[in-house]
């Protein structure tokens, strides 16, 4: 491991200045993904600016929603009634991820930010474009069984791994955001990017910028809401696919409804096309199959010496199919 | 980079220099002589190393060291008292929770952490939704599975914390 300086600044200001100084500088929080990539090589900070301490630990109530500090761990959000009872599907996504421990390290504004768990971006001996721009895409043609459908490019093929995150974009969230010039605000589902050709840009945030909060606005739809995920074995994996959703039916007919998808993309894919397809549909199983399919249509599955991932398009498409299924039920 | 810190470790002040890049664990084994927590896949993916920091379960091989100055870090070592073994303990003798014990004070940590959050009222992913958790298998066993056994003792495992949480 390369050495580092380890430095805990006055506050978060100090730690945006330190950090947004030195290009080789990284922000420390619970630590879960980038103690590790310390240890694999796949980061190599010169400068360790820990902000555990700089940002809020609270939960607070802002006008029927909800604004949770960067420092709160995820255990504690998804303990939280005011999540569990406003926002089930975030408390269900953040207890599927991960372990008890986990939980109780990883922060509100650190697991946004972690990086993808592709075997090839995480082994430095293979060329990977996310590591290190322009050596290929070992996961192309490799073992894809973990990767994208929706949204990839030539360059990089890599999954988002949180569930936070999936349900999060599904809540319109807004994320608090601390720069050298000052604050400023990013909506969720805007904050992680697609690959295209710089697949080593996770997200729209500038070196240097601090995730302060992150906002839940309010959302009469989310209190019925949930998150299903998909894996290869029932605790403690990353999801295959996933499914975070909210649905409002009325007379059999759906009024609104809102999805995103995890596993199956560079970012948490909200889903607008399904979300579309589903307004004023009748509340049954074939419009929840043809929301599917609609989202589905650009997919684009990957070859494999694994077997590859074609298998996410059907499972994908039952798996919103049984969770909106449960939420209509449940309107009954 | 050297920096001087104090970890408190079951119960005792330890100052000790460390690098920068010291995992809690390593500062806990190779620099403090506790070898109490264990170290399996160093990666955050077996629980073996699992500590109780400030009263919560962790990770120490994801915690670096320099990080810790001033807190307390309890290992399972450090939960008998008074030549005692901790009702945790007690239950997993009793309920043959291990075999070959390499993951066991991994194991017991997080078990006592498990009952601690069962206590507040923590749900977990299989808690019924809108219901309070309750003390049974799938719980446990949701709960537990940030800690991997390579002898499969999981049976004895989830009966030894049930029946250590039953005693509470």
């Amino acid at each position: 491991m390369r050495p580092f300086t380890y430095q805990v600044p006055g506050d978060a200001v100090d730690a945006v200045r330190s950090v947004s100084a030195d290009p080789g500088a990284a922000y420390l929080g619970g630590g879960t993904n980038l103690v590790d990539h310390l240890k694999l090589g796949v980061a190599e900070p010169g400068l360790l600016v820990d902000v555990t301490a700089l940002t809020s630990a609270e939960i607070s109530d802002d006008g029927g929603g909800l604004r949770i500090g960067a420092a709160v761990r995820n255990s504690d959000l998804a303990a939280d009634r005011r999540v569990r009872e406003r926002y089930p599907v975030l408390a269900q996504a953040l207890l599927s991820g991960a372990s008890g421990q986990l939980r109780n390290m990883a922060t509100t504004g650190g697991n946004p930010l972690q990086r993808t768990r592709c075997v090839y971006f995480q082994d430095v001996t293979t060329p990977c474009n996310k590591r290190e721009p322009g050596t290929g895409c070992s996961a192309i043609g490799g073992a894809t069984r973990g990767h994208a459908v929706l949204g990839a490019s030539e360059h990089c093929i890599a999954t988002h791994p949180s569930d936070m995150a999936v349900a999060m974009a599904m809540l319109d969230a807004r994320v608090h955001v601390l720069g050298v010039d000052g604050e400023r605000t990013v909506p969720f589902v805007d904050l992680h990017r697609l690959p295209g050709d710089r697949p080593d840009q996770d997200t729209v945030l500038g070196h240097g910028e601090l995730v302060t909060a992150i906002d839940l606005p309010p959302s009469p739809i989310a209190r019925r809401s949930r998150y299903r995920k998909v894996r290869d074995r029932a605790s403690y994996a990353f999801a295959l696919v996933s499914v975070a959703a909210a649905l409002d039916v009325a007379d059999g007919v759906v009024r609104d409804a809102r999805i995103a998808f995890g596993g199956v993309a560079h970012r948490p894919w909200r889903a607008w096309r399904a979300e579309e397809t589903l307004r004023g549909a009748t509340a049954d199983a074939d419009s929840y199959r043809a929301a599917a399919q609609a989202e589905l249509a650009d997919a684009r599955p990957q070859d494999g010496i694994d077997g590859g991932n074609a298998f996410k398009i059907p499972l994908l498409t039952r798996t919103l199919v049984a969770v909106l299924r449960e939420l209509a039920v449940e309107e009954v | 980079m050297d920096a001087d810190i104090t970890l408190h470790v079951d119960g005792a002040p330890r100052p000790v220099t460390v690098d920068t890049r010291t995992t809690l664990l390593d500062a806990l084994r190779e620099r403090l002589g506790v070898t109490s927590p264990k170290k399996g896949c160093d990666h955050g993916q077996c629980g073996a190393c699992t500590v109780l920091l400030d009263g919560r379960r962790v990770l120490s091989c994801l915690t670096l060291a320099v990080t810790q100055d001033g807190h307390e870090v309890t290992t399972a070592d450090g939960l008998a008292r008074n030549g005692d073994l901790h009702p945790v303990q007690q239950a997993f003798l009793d309920h043959d929770g291990f075999q070959c014990g390499y993951c066991t004070p991994g194991q017991v940590c997080s078990a006592v952490g498990v009952l601690d959050e069962l206590d507040a009222g923590w749900a977990s992913a299989v808690t019924p939704e809108g219901a309070e958790p309750r003390l049974e298998h799938d719980e446990v066993a949701e709960r537990m599975s940030g800690n991997l056994c390579r002898c499969g003792a999981y049976v004895g495992i989830v009966r030894a914390v049930t029946a250590a949480g039953e005693a509470r």
